[in-house]
C-alpha cells in the first residue's frame, strides 16, 4: 500500500528550526524519527500530517550521554544503539535487556526509545524500565524546556501530555547510587515481530525498597503503587510474595485482545511477577549491578 | 518533487522522488532494483530488507526521501561479484522453494555475519526472527547461515 497523500517534507538541522516548523504546523505536524510507527499509520490514513519533520539531522538528538550523573537518551537512538552502548550496558543493563526483546533486528535499526513512548501504546517495552527508574521526558518547544516525570508522561492509549508545539529532545534517567538490581519480564507469542501481551519490570534496592511498573495490562503503562507501598521495608518470602500477588492483580486492568485474552494476561502476571522478582533478587544477591 | 543522491550497490545514483513514495517503492519502480520485495508493507515480514550504512532495515518504513546521501546495499550489490558464501550455502542447503523472502533473509544474514562471523544457532535464529517464510519451515534457512560459517 502506497502512502495516498502529499506532504512536506522537513529535515532541520538543529531544534531551534524544528520547534518553529511545530509551532507553526502545530497538530497537522508530525514528528519522524524511525519511522516504524508513522509510516504504518500514514499508509493506513490514521494520520494525513500536512508536515512531516525528520528530526534525524539534529546532532543533539542521536546522543547518548552521561553527564552530571543524569543519563540522557536522545529521540532519534535506536534500539539496537543502545543494545551496543557502553554507557548502557555499564550503567543501565535493564535498558539493553529490554531493547533485545523489542521486534526484530531490522526494526530495532531503526525504531527509537522514544519514539516507543511518544506513540504511546499500552503495550510499549521502554514504559516499565523508564517507569521503575523514574526517568525524565525532556520536551523543547518555543517557550522553553519542559520536563516531564514519566509517570504523568502518558495520558491514555495512545496518547501523551506532549503538546502539538512540542519536542520531545530525549528522556533523562538519574543514576542510581545504591546497589540495586532489575529484571524486564516480557510475554510475547513469538520473536520477530512481538508486542507485549503483558510485561512488567522491578527493580529491587539493597534497602528493601521495591519499583514495580507493567505495561500491556492497563490502558496505560504505569507504576504499581500499592504493591510497592506493601512490599517496601519487608523481607521477600513466600507468603510476602503471595500477598503482593492478590494487591498487584487489582493494581492491572487488562482487556481481551486479539494477542490474548484478559484472564490470560492476569495469570501470567502472576506468573511474571513471581519470576521477576526472583531474578532481580537474585542479582542482587550475586552482587552484579543490576 | 525532490532530488536524492544515494550511494546504491556502490553506485552513484540521482533521483526525483515525492516526499510520500518510500524507499521500497523507488528502488522497484524508479531504480529497477527488484530484490528488496513488498510482502506485508507494514514492517513485520521483513521481504523489503536492505542494508542502510550496513544495518538491514525494512525499506517499505523509510521514506526514500530520507536517505538522501547515504548508503543502500540490496541483493544486487552483494552477489555483484559472485555469489556470498551465505548465498551458496542457502542453494547448497536448498534453503528456499519460492524464494520470495530470500533477498530479505540474505541482507538479514550478511548483517549478522558481518558484525559477527561466527553466530552460535541462537544469534542466527534471533536475527532471523524479523524475516518470514512460508515455504520452508526455516530449518533449511538456519542451517544454510550455519554452515556457511564453519566453511
Amino acid at each position: 500500500m502506497s502512502i495516498l497523500h502529499d506532504f512536506e517534507y522537513y529535515k532541520p538541522a538543529d531544534i531551534k528550526s524544528a520547534v518553529e516548523l511545530l509551532d507553526k504546523f502545530g497538530n497537522k505536524a508530525k514528528i519522524l524519527a524511525g519511522g516504524t510507527d508513522l509510516v504504518v499509520q500514514m499508509k493506513e490514513n490514521i494520520v494525513t500530517p500536512d508536515a512531516v519533520i525528520d528530526i534525524k539531522a539534529i546532532d543533539k538528538l542521536n546522543e547518548i550521554s552521561l553527564d552530571d550523573e543524569t543519563l540522557f537518551i536522545g529521540a532519534c537512538v535506536t534500539f539496537t544503539e543502545l543494545m551496543e552502548s557502553e554507557i548502557i550496558q555499564k550503567y543501565f543493563p535493564l535498558i539493553k535487556d529490554m531493547s533485545a526483546t523489542v521486534a526484530s533486528m531490522g526494526i530495532r535499526n531503526r525504531a527509537t526509545l522514544v519514539g516507543n513512548i511518544c506513540s504511546a501504546v499500552p503495550s510499549a517495552d521502554s514504559a516499565p524500565i523508564l517507569l521503575v527508574y523514574d526517568a525524565e521526558v525532556v520536551i523543547k518547544s518555543k517557550s522553553g524546556e519542559r520536563i516531564i516525570p514519566i509517570e504523568q508522561w502518558f495520558a491514555g492509549p495512545k496518547k501523551t501530555v506532549r503538546k502539538d508545539n512540542e519536542l520531545v529532545t530525549g528522556v533523562a534517567i538519574h543514576l542510581i547510587k545504591e546497589n540495586h538490581a532489575g529484571c524486564y519480564e516480557k510475554l510475547g507469542r513469538y520473536s520477530g515481530e512481538d508486542l507485549a501481551q503483558a510485561g512488567i519490570c522491578v527493580l529491587v534496592f539493597e534497602d528493601q525498597i521495591y519499583h514495580v511498573a507493567f505495561c500491556a495490562v492497563g490502558p496505560v503503562p504505569k507504576r504499581a503503587e500499592i504493591t510497592e507501598k506493601f512490599l517496601n521495608g519487608k523481607e521477600i518470602t513466600p507468603e510476602v510474595i503471595k500477598q503482593a500477588k492478590k494487591l498487584l492483580l487489582e493494581e492491572i486492568s487488562p482487556i481481551s485482545d486479539i494477542r490474548s485474552s484478559k484472564e490470560y494476561r492476569i495469570h501470567m502476571m502472576d506468573v511474571m511477577f513471581d519470576r521477576g522478582m526472583k531474578k532481580a533478587l537474585n542479582k542482587l544477591r550475586g552482587g552484579t549491578h543490576v | 518533487m525532490s532530488e536524492i543522491k544515494i550511494l546504491l550497490n556502490n553506485e552513484e545514483r540521482i533521483v526525483e522522488v515525492q516526499p510520500y513514495e518510500t524507499l521500497l517503492e523507488v528502488l522497484r519502480e524508479k531504480l529497477g532494483v527488484i530484490s528488496p520485495k513488498c510482502g506485508c508493507d507494514r514492517g513485520d515480514c521483513g521481504a523489503c530488507n536492505v542494508l542502510l550504512n550496513g544495518r538491514s532495515v525494512r525499506s517499505c518504513l523509510i521514506l526514500a526521501v530520507e536517505v538522501d546521501g547515504q548508503e543502500i546495499i540490496t541483493v544486487e550489490g552483494i552477489s555483484k561479484d559472485g555469489l556470498s558464501k551465505v548465498q551458496e550455502s542457502m542453494i547448497d542447503n536448498n534453503s528456499f522453494q519460492c524464494g520470495f523472502c530470500a533477498p530479505g533473509v540474505i541482507i538479514s544474514a550478511t548483517e549478522l555475519l558481518n558484525n559477527n562471523p561466527h553466530p552460535t544457532r541462537e544469534d542466527i535464529k534471533e536475527a532471523l526472527s524479523g524475516n518470514l517464510c512460508r515455504c520452508t519451515g526455516y530449518l533449511p534457512i538456519l542451517e544454510a547461515v550455519e554452515n556457511a560459517t564453519k566453511e
